[in-house]
């Protein structure tokens, strides 16, 4: 049996890698590795996840030097030779190990307005969205997002500018924007159309490039922009 | 903390990269450009002397350069603009590869002119 060098991020923000040897298994996915580590090496290991299956998005590190969900990340893809380099994600305070505190970036949602605002009450009839309706197509896009944090980890302008929303924020308001049963779209706009929002975007795409669920946060903030340059020429933002 | 390297190598960062730095270069060319064009105020022997000095190879090399970093200013710039105003999904791979190829081009056809 083979065995993988693996390095570990410990302590918080100032810390050090700390070397683990881990058996070889196969169909063995990153998140096992971190497991084996702390059910038979270091008990003191901190780290998270909870559904093992790619839909709670609470498993998120950078492997390798890139932000991935550790659930469905197998070992043999991102395996430089035999070693792995386990880091937690990156944008965010580190609280412990692999551990972030992810305050900022739920935060943010919501000061990206990324709450529905209903138009009809309980006692109303059930909206009608026509699925091929393009604003329904929109939603679609982007509507899967599970909130693990890798696009806001891998987005450079997030570094440069701790203010800027991110990605998935600005993803969820273009679905919410997209939302014809939503009510608050004024406000949300305003909210994005900032210094911090979607303007302030530098097209990357690491975002689009590294999202797990293949979602293009960089599309919804185009559709952003261009939304809030159709209000501006319409005077209402 | 930030990322490193690892996380930036991909098409797309390297697309920004390029066009920031042909951005800033031809920034700086902008006034040497003008100052040569002021020779021609100094008289017609000033600007002659110019437009020999201008003749050189080495100078030549330079020109090709700008020409290089003009059109992948340009293709880059037209890209952003598609990507940010036209609604899509799934060409932005193309769209980078249609622009880098326009660069070339571009630059090919001028180099040709030359020689
Ligand atoms: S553990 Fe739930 S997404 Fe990985």
């Amino acid at each position: 049996m083979s065995t993988l060098e693996v390095k570990v991020w410990r302590g918080g923000e100032e810390g050090e890698f700390q070397r683990f040897e881990v058996p070889r298994l196969e169909s063995q996915t990153v998140l096992d590795v971190v497991t084996h580590i702390q059910r038979h090496l270091d008990p003191t290991l901190s780290y998270r996840f909870a559904c093992r299956v790619g839909m709670c998005g609470s498993c998120a590190m950078v492997v390798n030097g890139r932000a991935r969900w550790t659930c469905r990340t197998h070992v043999a893809d991102v395996t430089d030779g035999d070693s792995l380099e386990i880091a937690p994600l990156k944008n965010l305070p580190v609280i412990k190990d692999l551990v972030t505190d992810m305050r900022d970036f739920f935060d943010k949602w919501a000061a990206a307005q990324g709450q529905f605002h209903p138009t009809t009450t309980r006692k109303d009839d059930f909206a009608r969205v026509e699925p091929e309706s393009p604003e329904r197509q929109q939603v679609d896009a982007g509507i899967e997002c599970i909130g693990c944090g890798v696009c806001y980890s891998s987005c450079d302008v997030v570094s440069w500018n701790p203010e800027y929303l991110g990605p998935a924020a600005m993803n969820r308001a273009w679905t919410l924007l997209n939302d014809v049963r939503d009510g608050a779209n004024e406000e949300r706009l305003a909210a994005v159309a900032g210094d911090a929002g979607c303007h302030a975007c530098h097209t990357h795409m690491t975002c689009t490039e590294r999202c797990p669920k293949q979602i293009s946060p960089t599309a919804a903030i185009a559709g952003l922009k261009r939304a809030a340059l159709k209000a501006a020429l319409k005077g209402k933002l | 903390m930030k990322n490193d390297w690892r996380s930036r190598n991909h098409p797309a960062w390297w697309a920004f990269l390029v066009h920031r730095v042909s951005g800033v270069l031809l920034t700086l060319f902008l006034p040497l450009h003008f100052l040569t064009l002021a020779t021609a105020l100094q008289g017609e022997a000033r600007l002659e002397a110019t437009l020999r000095w201008i003749d050189q190879p080495i100078v030549k090399l330079g020109e090709v350069i700008l020409v290089l970093l003009l059109a992948a200013h340009m293709t880059g710039g037209i890209r952003l603009l598609m990507l940010e105003f036209m609604p899509w999904r799934d060409w932005q791979k193309s769209l980078l590869a249609v622009a880098a190829g326009l660069t070339l081009a571009v630059g090919l056809a001028f180099l040709l002119n030359l020689t």
